[in-house]
């Protein structure tokens, strides 16, 4: 027999997990809304979508646009912030843009979106950024400018270029809280991908939510839901992962595994 | 012969003045420690020697060149061990060297040379966070070492270490010091760590900054590391400078 060695960690989180599925589970037996259905029910529901393909379907159209929209934000993000970060100038004239953006109600810009791009792809794909960018920037640009000064000295003392400072210290220094930005990023991106089918053209796994709950087949929609928070708490966890192999000396126990 | 020369040195933030046209001369091969009250410019002469602040006014001197600039000559301690969290012992020490240029393997020996020296064999794999205060110092000062510069800079190296340890690294500095022959510009508030580690001791004061004394300890410098702290000219050195040093705290 195999011996499985669970930390406290994995089992904390299983407990947690439990906790969270009985409750849903006495809540749907309760009920407590005729529109709320019980755990196994969602489950079963879950597992005939996953059965018969129709949630792999749905997937391929929703992820198409959160990928699109995340590797963006991620992308020019990142690259922004840094230049924010670094100069002054350019803080002055593109923070605010991104303190609006993140200021903005979404559901307004919508129709706006719809009027100058349609209701393709690049809206969905904005609706992506316009969630997920101004945290990727704004906590980049945060963490460049508190790069530790001695930390900078230090590589111009041993005769480091502009280059060798942003790329190995500034950037692996800010990397802890870069992450952070992508992680909360990537957890608006999951809620803007949502929103644009639910609001711009039902498709995807936005489809599979308006569709059920039009035909009253709540434990559907609601496997669509939970479906979606274990993706966005899948990546989230490969995001983490990543970052705990590239930047091993940097986590003092601020991530969560 | 003197491996520094500091000439009419001013440096102003604006209407502050850090440090007025202040000279003075670094006797190549040996450690001239700048001891003197908080804000009297210690630190802000370091760095102007390291190349990272320019002067006001007037010029630091190495080697007949003036210096403009951080260069290969110069290798610099940080008070705080300024080491990359995210950077094992061997790559923090390797570090001038890879920003040298020097390939990995070249540079992983003579990091582990000097990671020998300091006493840290065993810890080559070890990130900052998981050692001691003086462990870190100790891999901030092999840093300086790999880099093989003839003047080592150290701003108050020891001072955020506790007292046990900061004995024992005034204890292996000196005996570094007689092993590497290099020049030592060493920043401290400590009167007893000056006068233990030190050829030259300047003592410098605030309101304006100047250099008030220069005192060349002799008696005590070629005795055993241990037996220093009860020489009686050690003790009446220090008795002296905390003489005069008082009435500006």
């Amino acid at each position: 027999m195999n011996k499985i060695n669970f930390s406290r960690a994995n089992i904390l989180k299983i407990s947690s997990a439990f906790f969270l599925f009985t409750a849903w589970e006495i809540a749907g037996r309760v009920p407590i809304s005729f529109a709320f259905p019980t755990f196994f029910e969602s489950m079963e529901a879950l597992i005939s979508i996953i059965l018969n393909g129709s949630i792999f379907i749905a997937y391929s159209d929703t992820l198409r646009p959160l990928f699109l929209g995340i590797a963006i934000s991620a992308f020019f993000g990142i690259i922004l912030g840094l230049c924010i970060g670094l100069s002054e100038k350019t803080d002055w004239f593109i923070s605010p843009i991104f303190i609006i953006m993140q200021a903005a109600p979404l559901a307004a810009l919508i129709p706006l979106l719809i009027m100058i791009y349609g209701v393709q792809l690049t809206s969905k794909v904005f609706v992506v950024i316009i969630m997920s960018m101004p945290v990727i920037v704004l906590n980049t640009a945060g963490a460049v400018k508190n790069t530790p000064s001695s930390l900078q000295e230090m590589c111009f003392s041993y005769l480091g270029s502009k280059k060798d400072n942003i790329l190995k210290i500034i950037l692996p220094s800010a990397s802890p809280i870069i992450f952070a930005g992508l992680r909360l990023g990537v957890s608006a991106g999951f809620i803007g991908a949502i929103l644009a089918e639910l609001k711009i053209t039902p498709t995807g796994i936005g489809d599979i939510i308006s569709f059920s709950r039009s035909r009253g087949d709540y434990p559907t929609m609601y496997a669509a839901i939970f479906s979606i928070i274990v993706l966005a708490v899948l990546f989230i966890n490969i995001l983490e992962k990543i970052e705990k192999y590239g930047f091993k000396g940097n986590q003092k126990g601020y991530i969560s595994d | 012969m003197n491996a520094v020369e500091v000439n009419n040195i001013s440096k102003n933030y604006g209407n502050v003045e850090a440090l007025k046209n202040m000279s003075l001369n670094f006797p190549k091969g040996e450690l001239t420690s700048l001891l003197g009250p908080s804000g009297c410019g210690k630190t802000t002469l370091l760095k102007i020697i390291a190349g990272l602040i320019n002067p006001s006014s007037g010029e630091v001197i190495i080697d007949g060149k003036i210096v403009k600039k951080p260069g290969p000559d110069r290798a610099f301690v940080f008070q705080d061990f300024a080491l990359l969290p995210w950077a094992s012992v061997i790559k923090n020490v390797a570090f001038g060297l890879e920003l040298k240029g020097v390939n990995k393997s070249e540079r992983e020996d003579i990091a582990k040379k000097y990671i020998s020296e300091v006493g840290l064999t065993g810890f080559e794999n070890n990130f900052p966070h998981e050692l001691s205060g003086g462990m870190k110092q100790r891999v901030g000062l092999a840093r300086a070492l790999t880099v093989n510069a003839n003047v080592l800079l150290m701003d108050e190296p020891f001072s955020a270490v506790d007292e046990q340890t900061r004995r024992k690294l005034q204890e292996d500095l000196l005996i570094l010091i007689k092993k590497e022959k290099k020049t030592f510009i060493f920043v401290t508030h400590s009167i007893e760590e000056a006068v233990y580690v030190s050829d030259q001791i300047a003592i410098l004061l605030p309101r304006p900054s100047r250099v008030s004394e220069i005192i060349k300890p002799s008696g005590f410098k070629k005795k055993d590391v241990d037996k220093i702290r009860r020489d009686s000219e050690y003790l009446d050195i220090v008795d002296k400078i905390w003489k005069s040093l008082k009435n500006y705290i």
